[in-house]
């Protein structure tokens, strides 16, 4: 088996991993967490097949590299929001359940900074 | 055959995804997730995709893990009610059916890859001299595909203004954040003294040295908006106010170049984003001298979040 098939495979396998912990954590920050290792799973994917096309002295398809690179800095500045969205959500209704039948702490209604000045 | 430099970091990596998705304590989920993000670094080293590596280090293991460690500890009160939550044997079962079936499925492909696999690498070979910068990512980056760079600024820019428009309407304006004390004679005030002057030059290194060899504007944005983030850490120095006209000009600055010499491009020759002949290299490095400022703000702002506070707070 090459590297970039060897790389390919863990690659499937991050995947998975990513897509049962997305299902049962009940967290928000912990699916984030779990959204981010698929994230990397697809594009170490990605990165294999920009091996597999090695060429005309490259060590990689330059162009699908060029792309990962962009396609990271993305990744992070979905984070990022997703992360000030939850915390925002936090400050607001005191949990951070995402289940629909159960009460949050604090009401919500009556949230302190509610009101603009 | 699978060498041991191989075989070493794949079981690692999958050793801390697991440990990411099933460690029991978030907070240590997140400080997994930044080993698996340096171990994923090897990965693309061995892939020959040294630039990516320089990302992924910077950006996908340390920032983010920075902003997961972060929430983690704010969110810490909230862990207890949240594991209560935890779906029962069957909806795990069914769930670990789900993810084994997506992984199956993505191994078939990855094992029936055509054979030679397909490439654009001849094509930037034959076309970087045009460029006449020497790192055929940077070409892909700031020449074939600048357009994809440039809306990439500009996501950038949105999902800060996404994070600042979370702030409550009272700090609207205001400091991210709360405001940081550390002891001024401790090792992280002594830390945030004498690590930023050489990160700034490594940053800079890294930034410059990307027109021919592995590096870039994003890996030394960072690099630096890693510095200035210590700063403010340490109580060294404050976050400042959002509403400051400096920071909005600064933030915007960059993108703003971009499109103009895109603009240019148009006029002068024949299509949006084109360098006119003999020019492409200063236009390449005038856009990056202008973006790396710009993206080393937005990275840093990021990470610190919504505003929390006014000025005087």
């Amino acid at each position: 088996m090459s590297t970039p098939t060897l790389y390919g495979l863990c690659a499937a396998v991050l995947i998975g991993f990513g897509v049962y912990g997305l299902i049962v954590n009940p967290q928000p920050l912990r699916k984030i967490l779990a959204f981010n290792v698929v994230g990397s799973g697809v594009f170490l994917l990605f990165g294999a097949i920009a091996r597999r096309g090695a060429a005309a002295g490259f060590g990689g398809d330059p162009v699908p590299q060029a792309l990962l690179i962009t396609g990271i800095v993305v990744a992070f500045s979905a984070t990022a929001l997703a992360v000030a969205l939850l915390l925002r959500l936090h400050d607001e209704a005191g949990s951070v359940t995402l289940a629909s039948d159960v009460p949050p702490a604090v009401p919500p209604a009556v949230a302190p900074d509610s009101d603009a000045k | 055959m699978i060498g041991w430099l191989d075989a070493g970091p794949v079981v690692l990596i999958l050793a801390l995804g697991v440990w990411t998705v099933l460690a029991r304590d978030t907070f240590a989920a997140a400080v997994g997730f930044i080993a698996y993000g340096l171990l994923l670094t090897l990965a693309w080293v061995r892939l020959s995709g040294v630039d990516v590596a320089l990302t992924e280090a910077a950006i996908g293991g340390g920032l983010t893990g920075a902003l997961l460690i972060g929430a983690a500890t704010r969110l810490r009160t909230t862990e207890a009610a949240a594991r209560a939550e935890t779906p029962g044997p069957f909806t795990k079962v069914l769930a670990a059916l789900v993810a084994a079936l997506v992984a199956a499925a993505l191994a078939l492909c990855v094992l029936a890859l055509p054979d030679p696999a397909p490439t654009l690498a001849p094509e930037v070979a034959a076309n970087i001299a045009v460029t006449e910068v020497g790192n055929p990512i940077t070409a892909v980056l700031l020449a074939f595909r600048a357009m994809d760079t440039l809306l990439e600024a500009i996501v950038l820019l949105f999902a800060l203004i996404g994070v600042w428009s979370l702030a409550p309407d009272r700090a609207w304006g205001g400091r991210p954040g709360p405001r940081q004390y550390a002891d001024p004679n401790g090792i992280l005030a002594y830390v945030a003294r004498v690590l930023p002057p050489i990160g700034i030059i490594v940053g800079m290194y890294i930034f410059w040295v990307g027109a021919d060899h592995p590096g870039g504007k994003f890996q030394g944005a960072t690099i630096i908006a890693a510095m200035w983030l210590l700063t403010i850490m340490a109580g060294l120095t404050d976050a400042p106010p959002i509403g400051r006209t400096w920071l909005r000009v600064g933030l915007v600055a960059g993108p703003l170049v971009f499109i103009a010499i895109g603009i240019v491009g148009a006029i002068s020759a024949g299509a949006f984003l084109a360098y006119p002949d003999g020019f492409a290299k200063p236009l390449i490095i005038a856009i990056e001298l202008a973006l790396m400022p710009s993206l080393a703000l937005i990275l840093a702002l990021m990470l610190a979040g919504a505003p929390q506070r006014m000025e005087s707070e």
